[in-house]
């Protein structure tokens, strides 16, 4: 190692670093940073001009100080000037400060990206690399601008230096990743996918990266990667230990190749050709047989790197999943770890199991391992491992194990810890009800869930519990049994209360002649618990009373005695007090037969996907859950379909519904999709895409608890009539005023929206439907911004499960944030292989300004007040145009709430106008909006004027809303 | 994909951090903090691998120090532990036994070392040959000290 190699000479960077060390408290630290910040601040801005030494160390002490977590707003010019030193090292601290401190500053990035410019034109191998490094640091859109088209040349250049190759790929794959659009695809991809038979390992290596990359985008052009990655990894795997020298890693050749070579196979299916597809299997025998095979060193190392390969190879065999023999391998083979004394196998190996366990090779040998999971679920120390093991069960699960797998699953949660309760609870919920050969085992199962677990309980449990019982005769008398049973208890659960309450205001008949359960005990057991309950559970308790009168006349005064006391009827709850007056009335005025008609027993609920599965799917992000269920829809018949007339076909079971989840997100009311006025219900369904009045079986008075289940199962996934593509602006404009609805729909493929937002956040559902009967591989939708929007909306959501069944439905969840006004739509780009063809999508995604908009209501003074008040001209935009559809005032109204402002009526002294009111919420600012509509029918034009206290806010919404009439 | 690499101390003071997608400042510092806090709460025999967001963080102890990458869901758990062993030899080798305090007095090293060794989120060079070849070089193209025996310390 060269003398010079550490402190090249910065001592006056030593000094400041030892004296920010000795600092004895956080405020002599920010002293002591302030003290040289004024420094270096001075010697910046001084008549004395300083040499390279000493900007590189003010450079360097500005860089320390910001990652201390410091801000740093000056010395970027200095930095900048360093880069076209001569000097090495200055460069070299000129690039690492740019690197870090990146800054969209347009004039520097000029000067960076010349800077750069001229260091790939060097020559110089090791300027070239430090550019390179640099615009990978970065990998902004400007420097993709830039750089996109140079860089593939040096990567195939006959005379560029092996180190500088590498790397020019990952640089390129950097670019690629940011602004894929700014990458052209040609000529050098062919030589790029040589790259693969290079002599120099660290080519390969890099070049491996780039092109798994490319080809999970553009699977034809890279195909023939495909023989080559073969025949390097056999190469690779046969090659005695010392073959491949320095790239030997404790005793195993180049892992970190191999697993890439093995993550490249996984963007196609099983090679087609039976030579490549004969070596790839030998491969992984040999990799699988390696395993088996004594260690070659104790070192934890050698073992790690060994195992990296294997597990790559379980997951491509998995990915292929179509050689049994090689699954059954993998199975025994993760078997073998999960017994293992390293607990990060165990973990990986109940990680990869998991994946297993949905092939229909493997799932069989997957449930020989379930006494050593459950053996890991008991004994495991570390929570996270139990965490999958409570996942592996789960996805092992069948009929078969059922009753064991529940019955573990109860028995952990009783000591589980408390951040996987609510997973576990969901997940004994959605396993007793998709395996339930018994229904009184299935409620037993819940009744115990809530018993242990009550606090982890959501309402989906609950509600689901209650929505099988009414529909399903033959297990209601049991239901109300138990719980009244259950309810005996001194102390339970106040879900437990719920449930019991709403079982046996159905129910409760069914078990009123044994005289240890007559009617009074009923009541005066239900009663026991009310005074220790929260309002909704009591508003519910008495919504049972009234059943109660219907049910047992007998013991009518009792429960009106009830309703008429003080506590109730001058209750200090709104809600209570109502429920009590309403219904001492109704059981006082009205006639049996009335009473009878009005407190029927609820009619079934119409049948639909478990609502608790929906909101697992939340939890875990949608890919987990859907594979499995996919996988298993065939082996399981679905216990609902049984005894329900309406036959359950196959496209409503796999239709993910996420309605429960959207009325999850908004704790208040619904304010930016208002639902219409009732009157308009029938125009409206052009304007907002749901149905329009969906007709609920509500008991009379029985407003929020028992209300809730039949909310939950009215709600319906909006469907469209069958939509082709269409012009990308159009669709934006179709979702302007509405929130649901069909995006994109051609043969193979259909996709649904189904968004929400409250103020600058939003949620929105991508629903991917395959309509075909053929799988869709590598199915991989992207959303892709701009830097511009990037910087002004904020789009984060979790890949899909690369594999959509034919028939089937993905969904994929995007939570959508607004950080500051934006124009343009986020693109959605969907490839997926059909057959054996390569299909592309893109689709604007209709997110735009006006779905941040909060409803202001104000008087008709207020408005004025604020009209005038943004009578700057920047403030208002206005324009006029002609109408484009039928100029119904109504349609408007709704197009009007649809957009998100307020509708204000009596505001405008012409009743034929129309003026709204809201605010746009983002980040970093809540911009007032006004606007007015005046119609002009005789010239069919409307006049449009929007007042914002931003421009381009009031021109963004103004062109929105003008597409709109 | 790496996504980040985290080196803090046991006491939660960062030493170093390479971030491989863009970021803001404060969403950096939120995410760093509570990776540390969950990271320093886990106990020493605990598996190296957790869950968070929906990354996968893999991450190890070394002495003082702890190493910690967030991957992607599709990564490799082992071949990343063997990412942050493969550096560790390389500062070792480069600084001759390292410790924590040769990357707090020498952290533009430690930046041009991870340079060489991953690039935008991938491994670039896996031999530790070719990698303190290239340090090595940088180095000797450093200018000899005494071209700056005369300058002020500030």
């Amino acid at each position: 190692m060269p003398a010079v190699s550490k402190g090249d000479g910065m001592r006056g960077l030593a000094v400041f670093i030892s004296d920010i060390r000795n600092c004895k408290s956080k405020e002599a630290e920010i002293k002591r940073i302030n003290k040289e910040l004024a420094n270096i601040r001075s010697k910046f801005k001084g008549d004395k001009a300083l040499d390279g030494y000493s900007k590189k160390k003010y450079v360097c002490k500005l860089l320390f100080i910001f990652l201390l977590g410091h801000d740093i707003d000056f010395g970027h010019m200095e930095a900048v000037n360093l880069l076209s030193s001569n000097r090495y090292t200055e460069k070299q601290i000129g690039y690492l400060f740019i690197s870090v401190l990146v800054n969209s500053n347009s004039e520097l990035i000029r000067l960076i990206n010349n800077a750069i410019k001229n260091d790939l034109a060097s020559r110089n191998p090791t300027f070239m690399g430090l550019a390179l490094h640099c615009i990978a640091n970065v990998g902004s859109r400007e420097m993709a601008e830039a750089f996109a088209g140079e860089i593939p040349k040096i990567l195939v250049a006959g005379d560029t230096m092996d180190s500088v190759k590498q790397s020019a790929a990952l640089c390129l794959l950097r670019l690629y990743r940011t602004s894929p659009d700014l990458v052209p695809m040609g000529d050098w991809t062919s030589r790029v996918v040589h790259l693969l038979n290079d002599q120099h390992l660290g080519v390969v290596t890099a070049a491996t990266s780039l092109i798994t990359t490319l080809a999970q985008k553009n699977p034809e052009e890279f195909k023939t990667s495909v023989s080559l990655a073969v025949s390097r990894l056999s190469r690779i795997v046969t090659s005695a230990s010392t073959d491949l020298q320095d790239y030997t890693y404790y005793f195993v050749p180049a892992p970190w190749l191999s697993v890439k070579l093995l993550r490249l196979l996984q963007c196609y299916p099983p090679p087609e050709d039976p030579a490549v597809r004969g070596r790839l299997t030998e491969c992984l025998e040999t990799i699988l047989n390696k395993a088996q095979e004594p260690p070659k060193s104790k070192k934890v190392q050698h073992s790690n790197a060994k195992n990296a390969v294997l597990f790559e190879a379980i997951s491509l065999i998995i990915h292929h999943d179509s050689e049994p023999n090689l699954l059954v391998r993998a199975c025994n083979q993760l078997g073998q770890f999960l017994q293992h004394r390293e607990t990060n196998l165990r973990y990986l190996a109940l990680e990869s199991m998991c994946t297993l366990a949905s092939s229909e090779f493997s799932h069989e040998a997957v449930k020989t391992h379930i006494e050593t999971v459950i053996n890991a679920l008991k004994t495991e120390r570390d929570v996270s491992v139990r965490q999958r093991a409570v996942d592996l069960l789960y996805a092992m699960c069948d009929r078969s194990n059922a009753q064991q797998i529940v019955a573990e699953m109860l028995n952990y949660l009783e000591t589980a810890d408390y951040s996987i309760r609510e997973e576990i609870v969901l997940k004994v919920a959605i396993l007793a009800e998709k395996y339930a050969v018994d229904y009184t085992w299935y409620v037993d199962t819940i009744l115990n869930l809530i018993r242990i677990a009550g606090d982890y309980v959501s309402e989906e449990v609950w509600y689901r519990v209650i929505q099988i019982v009414i529909n399903r005769d033959d297990v209601q008398g049991y239901a109300a049994k138990t719980v009244f049973e259950a309810l005996q208890a001194p102390a339970c659960h106040e879900n437990l209360v719920k449930v019991g309450g709403y079982i046996l205001g159905e129910f409760g008949n069914l078990i009123a002649g044994d005289p240890r359960s007559s009617p009074l005990i009923q009541f005066n057991l239900l009663h026991s618990k009310f005074h220790l309950c929260s309002v909704p559970t009591r508003a519910l308790l008495l919504s049972t009373y009234i059943k109660f009168v219907n049910l047992f006349p007998e013991i009518k005064t009792t429960i009106q005695d009830v309703l008429r006391s003080d506590s109730q009827l001058k209750n200090a709850d709104v809600e209570l007090q109502q429920r009590a007056v309403e219904y001492l009335r109704l059981s006082t005025i009205a006639s049996t037969d009335i009473l009878a008609t009005v407190l029927e027993e609820m009619p079934p609920f119409p049948e639909r996907e478990s609502s608790i599965l929906a909101k697992l799917k939340k939890k875990k992000g949608p890919s987990t859950v859907t594979d499995l269920e996919e996988t298993k829809k065939e082996r399981s018949a679905d216990m609902n379909g049984g005894a329900e007339p309406a036959p359950v076909n196959a496209s409503t079971v796999s239709t993910p519904s996420p309605s429960a989840d959207l009325l999850g997100l908004g704790t208040g009311p619904p304010t930016n999709a208002a639902s219409p006025p009732a009157s308009s219900g029938s125009l409206l369904v052009d304007v907002f895409s749901e149905p329009a009045s969906a007709v609920t079986q509500l008991a009379p008075g029985s407003q929020e608890n028992f209300a809730s289940p039949d909310l939950a199962s009215s709600e319906l996934v909006s469907e469209e009539p069958a939509e082709t593509a269409r012009g990308a602006d159009e669709l934006t404009h179709k979702f302007v005023c509405k929130n649901n609805g069909v995006l994109f729909e051609n043969q193979l493929l259909q996709i649904g929206l189904k968004s929400e937002f409250r103020q600058n956040l939003g949620r929105m559902f991508i629903f991917y439907g395959n309509k075909t009967s053929t799988q869709f591989l590598t199915f991989t939708p992207t959303l892709i911004c701009s830097d511009d929007l990037q910087s002004n909306l904020n789009l984060q959501t979790k890949p899909v499960d690369p594999t959509v069944d034919g028939g089937a439905q993905v969904q994929q969840v995007v939570n959508i944030e607004c950080i500051s006004d934006f124009t343009e739509a986020p693109v959605l780009n969907i490839q997926f292989r059909y057959g054996g063809t390569f299909q592309n999508v893109s689709v604007k995604l209709p997110i735009t300004l006006n779905k941040f908009f909060q409803p202001t209501e104000m008087a008709s003074q207020d408005f004025f007040q604020r009209w005038k008040q943004l009578s700057n001209p920047q403030q208002e935009v206005q324009n006029i145009f002609k109408a484009k559809h039928p100029m119904d005032p109504e349609i408007t109204k709704a197009k009007i709430i649809g957009f998100g402002s307020a509708l204000l009526e009596e505001v405008d002294p012409n009743p034929a106008n129309f003026v709204g009111a809201g605010i746009i919420h983002t980040r970093t600012a809540q911009i007032g909006c006004l606007l007015r509509l005046e119609p002009n029918l005789q010239a069919q034009m409307y006049r449009l004027t929007l007042r914002t206290s931003k421009e381009t806010v009031s021109q963004r919404l103004c062109d929105l809303l003008s597409e709109q009439f | 994909m790496m996504q980040f690499m985290l080196l803090f101390s046991r006491q939660g003071k960062l030493r170093l951090q390479k971030w491989y997608v863009p970021l803001s400042d404060k969403e950096k510092k939120k995410i760093t903090r509570e990776l540390v806090q969950t990271v320093l709460a886990r106990k020493p025999k605990m598996c190296s691998f957790l869950e968070w967001r929906d990354l996968k963080i893999v991450y190890k102890r070394y002495a003082s120090l702890y190493f910690c990458c967030a991957i992607e869901d599709q990564d490799n758990e082992l071949i990343t532990l063997e990412i942050i062993h493969r550096y560790v030899e390389l500062l070792d080798k480069y600084f001759g036994s390292v410790c924590e305090l040769d990357i707090i007095f020498n952290f533009e090293k430690a930046y041009f070392i991870l340079d060489e060794f991953l690039l935008g989120g991938e491994v670039q060079e896996t031999s530790k040959k070719n990698v303190l070849k290239a340090i090595e070089q940088a180095d000797l193209l450093q200018e000899p000290r005494h071209e700056y025996f005369n300058v002020p310390v500030y």
